[in-house]
């Protein structure tokens, strides 16, 4: 027996506190999908309704009107929806990170955001795809993205990177729901078994397809979710890396970098991460969650999130080095430009927010202060979004200078980033509502009692 | 010998320990067609069960083979056979440009190919079971742990059998009825 272990490892904290059994992590979940809805929540519903509403009107103007309500201009074609794409995309890659990449490393600290986290990733990413369906400008041929057999017998343009992305990013809307499905089946029948009323009965019925928890069951679930993991882990990588094609394989100066996938997938998990705090932290209070998501789980993501911080901080850096050691002026002048050019204001809101503020992550004090951890997610959550402004405004000085020009946004550019807030919270708040928001069965799972050899049975004496 | 009516003998165990060695006792026992059941997957069943492994894996390569050659098809035939067009100077075809969209096309049969090749294997989704209408059952997706013995194994006796579960602990032990329509 080898004694070398120290006691962490040997007695790692428990995953859940305050030793719940099997029987009252159903009840404490459930409870929250089966009680009446109560004011708290109806609350948060309304601003969130209202932003709904608010998109709905913004993108039923720009069709009716066209593009031309935007700011957009010559040398600008991509503006703030290029912008906000990007910016959703990347806040949906935190949930398929913590279900498969941190699956596959046995952090079994993320069962319990892992759901959540899940639910996130797919509400970001519809937000994330409504901006390019509706800045092709006509609408109504949208679908001419797709490979499909038409009366004009033409075919999209597969050299292009933008086709790569409308792949790549609806490859993992896809196969994120499948995964969150996949997940949410044994806790749907658990629904469905505690269920009073016929319509509850019926809907989580159907949609937990008859699952009774045999062990052959089981077997098959348990390696479907371990490939699942495995096919999302590098799926999760391409999608931000294929995202960042749009921008490196164009011939920008500024934009046609070889960093840039890398450096596109940290600045993706860095905002992730900033958003399931952004949410969990106000959530685990509202539904008395605080057991399942502890406060080690928060530290354990602001470790994160001060990693990838450095990462973009690095990446940063590097890029100006590049733009002067390959002594391009075009490319040292995107670079000046940036920082001290026009938009030089938001070259700086995006090193504060993303490099500078992070540090103090480095204190534990800070880590488990939940009020300093929401604010500092708000504080990434905008950095990040200007890191995207910044990137898409370099076109505002290209090659011809007679051409150069400067991005305001519209009142419509802002009401749509605003609207899709609305449907993001929307969604959120209706999936706390009726879905179960920790992954029972999985939680169940990490509990100490749920190892059939766990020391509890010895001292009962049913083991021998 | 098997009751023309029962499905099969339901038992209960406490906890996943109890369930486990139960699981072994029934399988020594001769009983190959038994099944456990429990609201999360048990550590070391699949051993107690001697249960073949999964065939989930063989789905998952076969339908990530066939996304592969999916998007390389659909990516030269209608570049270079359907709708030929130079655009920029580049060729009609060439792996390089068509490696992402190839690469995303194998992810996602092979998803496909996992969960409803999963979902196939496991025989759902299967809206009604015998087993439904055993009221403590309900509990299954709590916090209780069954076995059962089908009527359907070789070794089943309805007698012999309901006294082996209780000889292995099993409480609660339940007569199944088949249901019929």
């Amino acid at each position: 027996m080898a004694h070398n272990y120290d006691a962490e490892t040997l007695f790692p904290p428990p995953l859940v506190d305050n030793d719940l059994s099997f029987g009252e992590v159903t009840e404490k979940i459930c409870g929250i999908v089966e009680a009446p809805p109560n004011h708290k929540w109806l609350l948060a519903l309304i601003p969130a309704l209202t932003g709904l509403t608010i998109l709905g009107g913004a993108i039923g103007w720009l069709i009716w009107e066209g593009t031309g309500i935007w700011g957009l201009n010559n040398p600008m074609g991509w503006g703030w929806a290029i912008v906000n794409f990007v910016f959703w995309v990347g806040i949906g890659h935190a949930g398929t990170l913590i279900s498969a990449i941190l699956f596959l490393f046995r952090q079994r600290w993320r069962t319990a955001i892992n759901r959540f986290a899940e639910a996130m990733t797919i509400f970001a990413v519809i937000c994330a795809l409504i901006f390019p369906g509706i800045h092709v400008g006509r609408v109504w041929a949208a679908y001419w993205m797709l490979p499909l057999p038409n009366q004009m017998s033409m075919w999209p343009n597969f050299r292009s990177p933008l086709l790569w992305d409308v792949f790549a990013v609806s490859t993992y809307f896809t196969v994120s729901l499948m995964f969150w499905y996949v997940g949410l089946v044994p806790d749907m029948a658990t629904l469905r078994d505690r269920a009073k009323s016929k319509i509850g009965f019926w809907i989580y019925g159907v949609l937990s397809l008859g699952w009774r928890g045999a062990n052959r069951h089981w077997q098959n679930y348990e390696r479907a979710y371990l490939l699942l993991a495995a096919l999302a882990t590098p799926l999760v990588l391409s999608v931000h890396t294929i995202v960042s094609f749009d921008f490196a394989v164009s011939l920008i100066p500024g934009w046609h970098t070889t960093i840039f996938p890398p450096y596109f997938v940290a600045g993706a998990i860095f905002s992730g991460f900033a958003m399931v705090l952004t949410l969990a932290i106000p959530a685990r209070k509202i539904f008395g969650l605080e057991d399942f998501i502890t406060v080690r789980h928060i530290e354990n993501m602001t470790k994160i999130i001060l990693v990838t911080g450095m990462m973009v901080g690095y990446a940063y850096a590097m890029e100006f080095f590049i733009a002067w050691y390959s002594g391009s002026e075009y490319e040292s002048f995107a670079f000046v430009n940036r920082a001290l050019g026009p938009f030089g204001w938001a070259y700086f809101i995006m090193v504060s927010c993303n490099v500078i503020t992070p540090q103090i992550f480095w204190f534990k004090k800070m880590r488990t202060n939940m009020t300093v951890v929401f604010i500092l997610s708000i504080f990434v959550n905008i950095g990040m979004w200007f890191e995207r402004f910044v990137i898409t405004m370099s076109l505002h000085r290209d090659f011809i200078p007679s051409s150069w020009d400067y991005y305001s946004p519209t009142i419509f550019d802002i009401l749509t980033f605003i609207g899709s807030f609305g449907l993001f919270f929307t969604l959120f708040i209706l999936f706390m509502k009726f879905l179960p928001a920790v992954a029972m069965a999985e939680v169940k799972g990490v509990l100490p009692q749920a190892d059939p050899h766990w020391s509890g049975y010895h001292e009962e004496g049913h083991d021998d | 010998m098997t009751e023309s009516k029962s499905w099969g003998l339901l038992a209960e165990f406490p906890n996943p320990a109890r369930l486990l060695k139960a699981a072994q006792a029934t399988h020594a026992a001769g009983y190959r067609r038994f099944e456990t059941f429990s609201p999360f997957p048990i550590h070391g069943m699949d051993e107690a069960m001697e249960l073949p492994g999964s065939k989930v894996p063989w789905i998952t390569l076969a339908a990530g083979l066939m996304g592969m050659a999916t998007g390389l098809a659909l990516q030269w035939w209608s570049g270079s056979v359907a709708y030929p067009l130079v655009i920029g100077g580049k060729p009609l075809f060439a792996w390089e440009f068509a490696l992402p969209i190839t690469f995303e096309l194998s992810i996602l049969f092979a998803s496909f190919g996992t969960v409803l090749g999963m979902f196939a294997l496991n025989k759902l989704p299967r809206p009604n079971h015998p087993l439904d209408y055993v009221p403590r059952f309900k509990k299954v997706t709590d916090d209780a742990f069954f076995l059962a013995i089908p009527a359907s194994d070789e070794q089943f006796d309805l007698e012999a059998s309901k006294a082996f579960l209780e000889s292995i602990g099993g409480e609660h032990i339940t007569v199944v009825e088949e249901q019929n329509g």
